[in-house]
């Protein structure tokens, strides 16, 4: 975890912090990942997205997934922060990290707050194409 | 008893607002929150069964609701 700080919200991922919260002596591997804003989706230019989520729920749910991860690998320390508001093509959306004594745990623990946020933490985002349209992008998630 | 209820992104476009109080008989769940919903203009947006959350927690149509209950209708989550 990050401290008190919240998970999600509009302020800039900072990946140095979250890897410092996940860092210690005993660990050996970090696994990182970051999701930045793509210039295009499915052929279309792309300027920007704008994320709205269910903050107090995010919040919660996002908490869960790392205790989660937590519990199904021990040795892992795991953080996580989804950013909210309009980004621009090549910001930080997502980042996540996770430390262990050794990689595979990492990578591993890493993936799964990952894959886990995506179908379960209530944000949606908005794309803001190129030319000035604005469309709400289909959720894979859960419903 | 009274309700608050929560729509986001697409719906909440689709239905013209965020938050709207509901006044529900006794023994309302989170299904009966939704069949109000859908009596209203642009609720034709809805899929059959769109993911609900009963205070911050996703819940099932079923869920019996209480005085004061957040309940809070979501669009397939996109995060990421």
């Amino acid at each position: 975890m990050t401290g008190d700080a919240g998970l999600v919200g509009p302020a800039p991922v900072d990946l140095a912090a979250l890897l410092a919260g996940v860092a210690h002596d005993g660990a050996g591997a970090v696994a990182t990942f970051l999701g930045l804003v793509r210039d295009r989706n499915a052929g279309t230019a792309v300027a920007g997205i704008d994320y709205e989520a269910y903050g107090p729920m995010a919040e919660r749910e996002l908490r869960a997934i790392l205790a989660e991860a937590a519990g199904r690998w021990p040795d892992v320390r795991a953080a996580a922060r989804h950013r909210t508001g309009y980004l621009a093509v090549g910001e930080a959306s997502v980042a996540v990290a996770a430390s262990s004594p050794h990689r595979a745990a990492a990578f591993d623990a890493c993936r799964y707050v990952v894959e886990q946020l995506k179908a379960r933490v209530p944000i949606w985002k908005r794309e803001h194409y190129a030319d000035g349209r604005r469309a709400w992008v289909d959720g894979r998630g859960a419903g | 008893m009274s309700v608050t209820v929560l729509l986001f992104a697409s719906y909440a476009d689709a239905l013209g607002t965020r938050s709207l109080t509901m006044e529900l008989p006794p023994g309302a769940t989170a299904g009966t929150v939704l069949a109000a919903l859908r009596q209203r203009p642009g609720a034709e947006a809805l899929p059959p069964a769109p993911l609900l959350a009963v205070n911050e927690r996703y819940a099932d149509p079923g869920q019996g609701l209480q005085a004061g209950d957040v309940v809070a209708v979501l669009p397939p989550v996109a995060g990421g």
